[in-house]
């Protein structure tokens, strides 16, 4: 589904990624950890099309295409979603107005008739119950005065409206509670399939306790350090980052 | 064919006929300038009475001694006031058979505006046949408000018909002495509406909903007269979403509305007039006095107005609280893109006891514009408890615009009860790619945030205008960022 090929990348001249190589298959989970600076969220936005970062090398392809070239708007159609680390404040627009705009350019986009305000408003009823949510808050201005745990959720349940393809959580877990976190998860475990992927992007080990990955991949300075199963994250855990820091060091020496 | 149907088709007969003869009175338009024998000559070919011309006349002598105003933020070429044509009969539009022969541009908006078939063939003078809706409807409606003692029909036919009404209220509001561009008004005005609403009448219909094709032939110096009497309310809607195209760069209207008491008008405003192309060239200069009196105990006059046409727009819907109790209200959204200029706002004017005012103003600025928020709130010494809430936000779009608040008070009773906030802000990129990444375009994503600032203005307005209106500026929008 998802091929990126020794991908560099970065801002206003600064390279932050160095090389990336991944490979995601539908049906998989996968989770990209690492240390702060890292490069784990610039290598989201540049998935979603972030046109601050720019690509130096390398390429990405998406079911076959080059998607280097697609405006971010059309990667969304094409079933791509991100859900930011930080979900900006939109005042004045409701989560229905958004949600309803939206998944009718989606549909738009590949054809399909759009949802009328009944035929939405169903849908979103039944899936606003994945992440707990209740309904006054389809009214509220778009993320508002929400805290830290409802915008966490808002953007599960915009993903859970959207169905796409291939999601990237960008740091879903960061600032939210036991409980927060276990709706968040419950929520993305319901939305598991066998022709769809997840990239959980992620600094702790605490997330993927409840949403399982198929392989896990160690991000460091840029670049893809280690790869392996879940088993990977807990090594990851108990022995730090540094370990991974530690190693890389030790590689270089040996070169 | 039921007596309506047969009414309507005749009416159109008539209507066809009267077309016709305006044609041929084309060739009265007075010569260009602006003297009192002009204007003696526009008030004779109107059949006024003798009361109309007297107070023409006393405008203009007025009006050569005034000077034109410089304190508003705006800047245009000086106007040569001896170079314009004070009267013409409104133009023929050539007639069209389809709307194929439409200029396609014109067309396109028109459908982004969801303007019906036969609409847009009314708007662009294609010829429509006998089953046009709004003709009948409108015939409907005209029975239907007379059965009730609303009055409403031109200025002209107001004077002749209602000479009292019009002499009573007629610069009651806004005095021939008031300003320069509505002095000069009072002394060339050509047409406009006049509504009187009776005693206890609730208007059962938004006044204008079948009027606003006639509002894009509206003339250059235009006159509005809104009555209501004790205990009454009407909705009046002026202009029209649809672009309107007009030859004539100089508008400058005088609206007066009167609301005795307990007593209610709500006036909302659309206007979409030509702003001048990408350059900034041509466009109109719209120079409009909006005021409205609350005379009457427990009187409201709410101003809910989307300015995003017009090259340049001066004008400030204001109103006098007289009346104990009385309620001002003014929303307002102003758009300007590319090189257009905005000077608008209220005056909220706090005489009577325990009044209050409510000022939600909504600038938003893109390309190389300017948006000026001017108003005034003025509370005498004897309006005791009078309380004011103003809400002036700026929008910004791009780093080539300008936004400007002036906002005036002036307090003499220390019972009042004023608040005040300002914003400004721009749209994000961050918004942008937010929106972006769920799968909506730019420039849809402008638009619904753009709409959302705007909000509380739409709430005010009719449901059928608000959403005509939320389009409208989306297509205001477009090209503005990228």
């Amino acid at each position: 589904m998802l091929e990126i090929k020794n991908l560099h990348a970065g801002i206003e001249g600064n390279e932050i990624l160095k090389g990336i190589n991944l490979k995601v298959n539908a049906g998989e989970v996968h989770a990209i950890m690492g240390p702060n600076g890292s490069g784990k969220s610039t290598l989201a936005q540049v998935l979603a099309g972030r046109e601050e970062f720019v690509v130096t090398k390398g390429e990405i392809k998406y079911n076959g295409k080059n998607i280097l070239n697609m405006a971010p708007e059309d990667r969304a159609r094409e079933g791509m979603f991100l859900a930011f680390q930080y979900p900006v404040e939109i005042p004045g627009v409701s989560n229905t107005n958004l949600l309803k705009t939206a998944l009718n350019e989606i549909r738009k986009y590949h054809g399909e008739e759009e949802l009328d305000t009944i035929e939405f408003l169903a849908l979103v009823k039944e899936k606003m119950k994945l992440v707990e949510l209740d309904q006054k808050f389809l009214s509220r201005s778009v993320n508002e005065g929400f805290s830290g745990g409802e915008k966490k959720r808002n953007e599960i349940f915009q993903m859970a409206v959207l169905q796409p393809k291939l999601a990237i959580l960008d740091e879903t877990d960061s600032g939210l509670d036991i409980d927060a976190l276990k709706i968040v998860a419950n929520g993305v475990n319901k939305l598991r399939s066998k022709d769809k992927a997840i990239i959980v992007v992620t600094h702790y080990q605490r997330l993927l306790n409840y949403i399982i990955p198929d392989f896990v991949h160690v991000l460091y300075n840029g670049k893809i350090v280690k790869s392996g199963g879940k088993e990977l994250a807990f090594e990851l855990e108990e022995k730090g980052y540094d370990w991974v820091k530690n190693e890389k060091i030790e590689e270089m020496v040996n070169l | 064919m039921s007596s309506t149907e047969v009414k309507t088709i005749e009416e159109l007969a008539n209507k066809e006929y009267k077309y016709g003869f305006v044609t041929d009175l084309e060739a009265d338009s007075l010569p260009i300038g602006l003297n009192e024998n002009i204007i003696s000559q526009l008030s004779a070919l109107k059949n006024e009475p003798e009361f109309m011309l007297l107070w023409r006349l006393k405008a203009y002598r007025h009006w050569l001694t005034m000077k034109e105003p410089t304190w508003p933020n705006i800047k245009y070429p000086p106007i040569d006031y001896q170079a314009i044509s004070y009267y013409s009969a409104p133009k023929k539009k050539p007639k069209l058979n389809s709307l194929d022969e439409v200029d396609p541009e014109l067309l396109k908006t028109y459908e982004k505006l969801g303007i019906s078939l036969t609409e847009q063939k009314m708007l662009t003078g294609v010829a429509v046949d006998a089953v046009f809706d709004s003709v009948s409807v409108a015939t409907t409606f005209k029975d239907k408000l007379g059965e009730l003692g609303i009055i409403f029909c031109s200025f002209s036919e107001a004077v002749k018909e209602h000479p009292e009404l019009v002499k009573k209220y007629l610069g009651s509001v806004v005095p021939y002495t008031d300003n320069f561009f509505a002095t000069l008004n009072s002394a060339v005005f050509s047409d406009g509406s006049f509504v009187y609403i009776p005693r206890g009448v609730r208007c059962p219909m938004e006044l204008s909903t079948y009027f606003r094709i006639n509002a894009a032939n509206t003339g250059q110096f235009e006159r509005t007269l809104i009555v209501a009497d004790e205990g009454s309310y009407v909705s009046y809607l002026e202009g029209c979403t649809a672009p309107v195209r007009d030859e004539n760069q100089l508008h400058a209207a005088v609206v007066e509305l009167i609301a005795l008491d307990n007593a209610q008008i709500k006036y909302s405003t659309v206007q979409n007039w030509y702003p001048g192309d990408k350059d900034g060239k041509g466009g109109i200069y719209n120079f409009v006095t909006k005021r409205g009196a609350c005379r009457g105990v427990n009187s409201k006059i709410s101003w809910t107005q989307v300015e995003t046409g017009s090259a340049i727009t001066w004008k400030y819907p204001s109103c006098i609280l007289q009346g104990d109790n009385s309620v001002g209200e003014f929303y307002s959204v102003a758009l300007t893109n590319n090189h257009q200029q905005a000077d608008t706002g209220t005056k909220m004017i706090h005489l009577g006891k325990n009044t209050r005012s409510t000022i939600i103003s909504k600038g938003i600025s893109a390309g190389q514009s300017q948006n000026s928020y001017r108003g005034l709130v003025k509370i005498v010494k004897k309006a005791e408890n009078a309380r004011n809430f103003s809400q002036c936000d700026s929008l910004l779009l791009g780093d080539k615009c300008g936004a400007h608040t002036f906002p005036y008070l002036e307090i003499n009773n220390s019972s009042a009860q004023m608040e005040h906030e300002a914003t400004t802000s721009k749209i994000g990129e961050d918004q942008i790619f937010y929106l972006n990444q769920r799968g909506i375009s730019t420039e849809e994503a402008i638009g619904l945030i753009v709409n959302g600032y705007c909000k509380e203005v739409f709430a005010e307005l009719p449901m059928e205008f608000a959403v005509e209106a939320q389009k409208l500026l989306s297509i205001s929008l477009e090209g503005s960022v990228g």
